[in-house]
């Protein structure tokens, strides 16, 4: 689990996170969502240090990271697995070896224990066969899955996904949110995703924090968000006629159940 | 950033790995234009120093030793680690700038890998060890270029080129030109990795950051010359 309390950032005079707090649970899509600026990005960068808080406290499984030594952090972050907006694929190495890397740099196994690891995570996220393409010959779902297979080939306690359906198409959007929830479940990892993605927020919201303007304004499931009255949040999330509609409808099948 | 990179690398292997795969694209990535410059650069001296040598009071002998010495104590150091900065630091910045907009950089760092040991230390030793050897094969090439030059134009034979490099030899011209070899080669891998480490923006940022890194890269290393010339002649 990871637990952090009162998170405040800066950036100059700009107040981005004003006194966060919340709570990340083992074994469930975490998700952070918000509009553009609301400071999901920079939460989720202070969480995993790539930015320093200017006040508050993150624990990761009751240690406190925010007043960890260098050599603390980098034995915890060998904890962590990250898949970023774009990627972040190493562009001079292939498929294998992006995934191959971790464990060359961390692990003292022989070449075969590792390249079999490998072809596990590629299987996992349904790319065998991939393993001699470079980034720049696959699709931008198929890099996102390599990024996932990098993030998870060290069994990561932590998975940090930032906004992981940014550019894919509806149908691949889906495919990777279920490979998320799936990991997520199968490891009992402990995953932070940021997202925009309504059908992320509905499908694999297990706790979803609400941001607005670098505060706390909601939290909860993606059941309660179809019953929630908090006004931004229903303006965030049913921003459309159709997905207004939807909501109604989610309502009357609620409502018919009971 | 120098404090930075010196920490314990999380597996020698790998930085081992990364060091010779520097020494490979600095070393023999960049030995063409070398060639190509010092050769060049030997021939035009050549030429320009039988053209300014018109007293028959002094004697041709003295052109290869105004050649060596130039090429040994200014052309070879200081011209060659000019042309590296653009060609070597340009790249450097650059490839450090793409890696950090594209957030390479930071997937690293959450791996755990200290980013400036990996990424930067490599890149400065290598280097520091190829950048002197790419200046030793300028020296060798560029007195060469001379003695070609003076050869097919006629200015003095061969053998008297060879005669005249080896008189008035001073050893202590070659020890300086190693010294802001070192310096030099310093100077040129650590400013651009600076400047790429450092980025932030996009692609327009990366052209920038790259090309402000080499002009610094060159300036530092005149101001350098100067300074070493002063010390230590």
């Amino acid at each position: 689990m990871i637990e952090f309390k009162n998170i405040s950032k800066k950036f100059g005079d700009k107040v981005v996170l004003d006194d966060v707090s919340h709570q990340m649970l083992t074994s469930k899509t975490n998700l952070i969502i918000g509009s553009s600026g609301s400071g999901k990005t920079v939460l989720q960068k202070c969480l995993v240090g790539l930015f320093e808080p200017d006040e508050g406290m993150i624990i990761y499984d009751g240690k406190d990271f925010t007043h960890m030594n260098e050599d603390e952090r980098k034995l915890l972050r060998q904890q962590i697995g990250m898949l970023f907006q774009g990627s972040a694929l190493f562009d001079s190495m292939t498929v294998e070896d992006n995934i191959k890397f971790p464990l060359d740099m961390f692990t003292k196994d022989s070449t075969p224990a590792k390249l079999k690891r490998v072809n596990e995570v590629l299987e996992r996220v349904n790319l065998v066969g991939s393993n001699k393409k470079f980034p720049s010959e696959i699709s931008g779902g198929m890099k996102k899955r390599v990024g996932i297979a990098r993030a998870i080939v060290l069994n990561p306690k932590f998975l940090f996904c930032d906004e992981p359906n940014s550019g894919l198409d509806p149908q691949t959007s889906m495919l990777i949110d279920k490979l998320i929830y799936d990991i997520t479940h199968e490891f009992k990892m402990t995953t932070i995703i940021n997202t925009h993605d309504m059908n992320s927020v509905m499908e694999i919201g297990d706790n979803i924090l609400y941001l607005k303007d670098g505060k706390k304004e909601w939290t909860g499931n993606s059941k309660d968000i179809i019953f929630s009255d908090n006004k931004n949040l229903n303006e965030f999330i049913f921003a459309s006629e159709f997905l207004q509609d939807a909501k109604h409808m989610r309502m009357l099948e609620a409502g018919k159940k009971a | 950033m120098l404090k930075g990179m010196l920490s314990k690398p999380e597996n020698t292997k790998l930085y081992w790995k990364e060091l010779m795969h520097q020494c490979a694209e600095i070393g023999i990535g960049s030995l063409g234009i070398v060639a190509i410059i010092s050769i060049f650069m030997g021939a035009v001296s050549a030429l320009q120093t039988a053209y300014q040598i018109t007293s028959p009071l002094i004697s041709k002998m003295v052109i290869p030793q105004i050649i060596r010495d130039t090429v040994i104590l200014e052309f070879a150091p200081t011209l060659i680690c000019v042309v590296l900065a653009g060609v070597v630091g340009s790249k450097i910045a650059s490839e450090l700038g793409n890696m950090r907009v594209s957030e390479q950089i930071d997937a690293l760092e959450i791996m755990g890998i200290n980013t400036k040991t990996y990424l930067i230390l490599p890149k400065i030793v290598a280097a520091i060890i190829m950048i002197p050897m790419l200046v030793i094969i300028a020296m060798v090439l560029g007195i060469y270029g001379g003695r070609l030059t003076v050869g097919a134009s006629g200015i003095i034979s061969t053998d008297t080129y060879d005669r005249g490099l080896m008189e008035q030899f001073t050893p202590y011209n070659v020890f300086f030109a190693m010294m802001k070899a070192y310096t030099f080669a310093f100077i040129i891998s650590s400013i651009p990795a600076y400047f790429g480490y450092y980025v932030k923006g996009g692609s327009l940022e990366i052209g920038k950051n790259s090309t402000t890194s080499v002009v610094v890269s060159c300036i530092v290393v005149l101001i350098a010359d100067y300074i070493l010339a002063a010390l230590l002649l």
